[in-house]
């Protein structure tokens, strides 16, 4: 418990200006390929990005551009006969891809932790809530069982769920929906991990309960100073709980940057199509949503150049068809601001300021 | 009795004929007092022990043109409604009416005519289409099952189809398997739309699709109704959406309609609590307002179960104004305001309809301390 205060007394990481200082999770040019019969599937494909304590990174993008696989590989929950890891992830000064499994092992649950899309399959049926619960904790702690059961009672309670002495011994399906999720975020930070990673966690609820949910996971993070990242196909959502966002398309980030500077001066066309595609409940009614086009693309044979270029109404307008043929680097549009497109600083400021913004 | 029409079928609505039936359209769909109970049975006799009152008494009508939103979080019965107005389900009580016709117990035989008019498009474009039919036998269903044969032969209008919904007709012999999400929604709507219906009921036609997609979807669905005239049914639970897709809007809350409104009156000045909790909890896309403390309203706990719904007003048990009389008495659904119909003793941004009552009880009285603010607020802007 002491350790708990002490977490919960440290500083909420004033650490908005500069990189360097205090980060905790640090990820440099993950790759994740998986081979399969059709061919090299590249999932994940050079994403970079750095997580400090008491921060939020929202991680945005459509299924299949790598959002989930991302954290898997965090995480080290890829099988390596399967998948093909490369990159580094620093977690608090240590590298986790090159080690042994053992050692990452040892990490996981109790360092960095996860919070899944459907606690209803991530679950299991069989053992009671508690049980899991206890399991989680006597991995990671050498107690009794009792004590790990006050423990697990003790969670349940700091998540909101009722008379959790009694329903410590129910089993998933005892519980609705919300109350499985929090469950489920109660496994997750029985060992006040430093990292937690929310997968979805809102995505199956309805908006009443996953106003509760947010509440809840914010509510943890300012008391435990974790870092989170948060995974998620909702603006809504990232918006209200991100410090910083990682746009993502085709195994690739696209832009990343401070999540204000990402909503009020997106530098990317995909992020102007994600905001465009979303009607909003704070702007008068439009008549006509903007969508993207098209189709997200195969990770097998991604389109050369610019993954984006078939989608982007403004493929044509860098010179030489550089589009189709080179692929964008990231570079610095702001403080702290970065996007990978071809298209000049001048052109996508007046594009967005003169063409996009004004519709949405 | 209908063989004689069953020759020339889709086509003739051409223009846009019903484009803005708005408040005073004909009225295409009544719906009175429907109620649908599934029996729960236990024992070795099976005998009932219960019932789930999935959907408990609701009236609304929907008018030729219009699309009528269908909110409410998951469990309010809207599902259930969706299915009982297309009478995929058979109603326990109440009745539906189709163009004045009386539908709540005909027959499977007798529905068949009717079923050319009101058509589904469902939620999970993944289990809604059979693996191992190809599209062009999917999409030809209603025909083959309605005896209709249209112009020009199957093929071609099953084409005409798939190009409508921004297909490519050659897709025409592919399976299900080789389309993404999107584009199997769309092959859904197709179906729907091949005999031409009047009314379309969609169930979260959108909700399994990624955001880029669903705006698509949203914007396909728009087109269609402006130019085939078609009247939706839209159920979802994504509130920003609805706003975008509905004329008038219907929230459910265990079974019952709380408030059915025209959009702009349901957005801008919900009357019931529950609305008005609902559109709080919506998050907004801006991190600017996360600074300013939001008037969210947190409800508290999971919605109850519809085996047992509370006493009176059934949002008693969550709601932050409810008194003595929300405990005993089940408020009716009135007109507050023309065009809002409201089922709610203390509702907000109207006149209180029952003055005399002003004891909160005690969770009522918890829950608006959680607030942080007296009862009465009004409008959030």
């Amino acid at each position: 418990m002491s350790k708990l205060e002490k977490a919960a007394l440290g500083e909420p990481a004033p650490l908005a200006q500069s990189d360097a200082d205090d980060v905790f999770l640090s990820v440099r040019d993950l790759r994740i390929h998986f081979d399969t019969d059709d061919g090299l599937v590249k999932s994940v494909d050079g994403v970079s990005f750095d997580v400090a304590r008491g921060r939020t990174l929202g991680i945005v993008g459509e299924s299949g551009s790598g959002k989930s696989v991302t954290s898997l590989g965090v995480m080290g929950l890829h099988r390596s006969a399967r998948a093909k890891v490369s990159g580094e992830v620093w977690l608090d000064g240590q590298e986790l891809i090159g080690a042994h499994p053992d050692e990452v092992r040892r990490l996981r649950g109790r360092k960095m932790a996860m919070i899944f899309q459907d606690p209803l399959s991530a679950m299991h049926p069989y053992y009671t809530v508690g049980h899991q619960i206890v399991e989680a904790y006597r991995v990671h702690h050498d107690v009794s069982k009792k004590i790990a059961k006050q423990r697990a009672v003790e969670m349940l309670d700091r998540v909101g769920i009722p008379e959790p002495g009694k329903r410590v011994d129910s089993y998933p399906h005892e519980f609705s929906g919300g109350m499985r999720q929090r469950a489920m975020i109660a496994m997750a930070l029985v060992n006040n991990p430093e990292l937690l990673i929310a997968d979805e966690p809102t995505t199956a609820l309805d908006v009443t309960v996953q106003a509760q949910i947010l509440d809840l996971i914010r509510d943890l993070q300012k008391e435990f100073g974790s870092a989170v990242i948060m995974i998620t196909h909702d603006l809504g959502v990232v918006a209200e709980m991100a410090d910083d966002l990682l746009v993502m398309y085709g195994g690739r980030c696209v832009e990343r940057g401070p999540a204000e500077a990402v909503f009020s001066e997106p530098r990317h066309p995909y992020t102007w199509g994600l905001l465009g595609s979303m009607p909003r409940l704070d702007r008068d009614e439009t008549d006509r949503l903007i969508p993207v086009k098209g189709q997200p693309p195969s990770l097998i044979n991604l389109p050369p150049g610019c993954a984006f270029n078939p989608r982007c109404p403004y493929a044509d307008i860098p010179k030489d068809d550089v589009t189709r043929t080179v692929r964008p680097e990231l570079t610095e549009v702001g403080s702290r601001h970065w996007a990978a497109c071809h298209m000049s600083q001048e052109q996508r400021e007046r594009i967005w300021t003169e063409e996009i913004a004004p519709k949405l | 009795m209908s063989d004689e029409k069953a020759v020339s079928i889709p086509q003739q609505s051409g223009g846009t004929q019903a484009k803005d039936a708005g408040a005073d359209g004909e009225i295409l769909l009544k719906v009175t007092g429907l109620q649908k109970h599934f029996p729960i049975r236990k024992g070795l006799l099976q005998r009932q022990t219960g019932a789930v009152r999935a959907v408990d008494g609701i009236d609304f009508e929907v008018r030729k043109g219009e699309t009528l939103g269908v909110v409410g979080e998951s469990g309010c019965g809207k599902s259930t409604m969706g299915r009982l107005i297309t009478r995929l389900l058979e109603p326990t009580a109440g009745t539906v009416e189709f163009e004045g016709r009386d539908i709540t117990h005909l027959s499977t035989g007798a529905l068949r005519p009717m079923r050319r008019d009101v058509q589904m498009i469902f939620q999970d474009p993944y289990s809604s289409l059979n693996p191992r039919h190809t599209i062009g036998t999917i999409v030809s269903a209603p025909f083959r099952l309605q005896g209709v044969t249209p112009e020009g032969g199957v093929k071609k209008e099953v084409q005409r189809l798939l190009s409508v919904v921004g297909l490519n007709p050659e897709h025409y012999n592919r399976y299900p398997h080789e389309f993404s999400g999107g584009q199997r929604q769309r092959i859904g709507i197709a179906r729907a739309l091949a005999l031409n219906p009047k009314l379309v009921v969609a169930d979260e036609p959108v909700s399994a699709l990624d955001v880029s997609i669903q705006a698509q979807v949203v914007n396909l669905l728009d087109d269609l109704q402006e130019e085939l005239g078609l009247t939706y049914v839209i159920i979802a639970h994504d509130l920003s959406v609805v706003r975008h897709v509905s004329d008038r809007i219907a929230v459910m809350y265990l079974g019952k309609i709380v408030e059915l409104a025209d959009r702009n009156a349901l957005y801008k000045a919900p009357m019931h609590p529950y609305t008005k909790a609902l559109l709080s909890a919506v998050p907004i896309p801006d991190p600017k307002r996360r600074k300013v403390k939001s008037e969210r309203i947190l409800l508290k706990g999971d919605v109850p179960s519809p085996i047992s719904p509370p006493s009176g007003c059934r949002f008693h048990t969550r709601c932050w104004k409810a008194t003595q009389i929300c405990r005993t008495t089940e408020p009716p659904l009135l007109e507050l305001r023309p065009g809002q119909r409201v089922a709610c003793h203390h509702p907000e941004n109207s006149e209180d309809q029952a003055p005399q009552d002003t004891e909160l009880l005690t969770e009522a009285r918890q829950a608006a301390a959680e607030l942080g603010k007296s009862s009465d607020t009004s409008s959030d802007k």
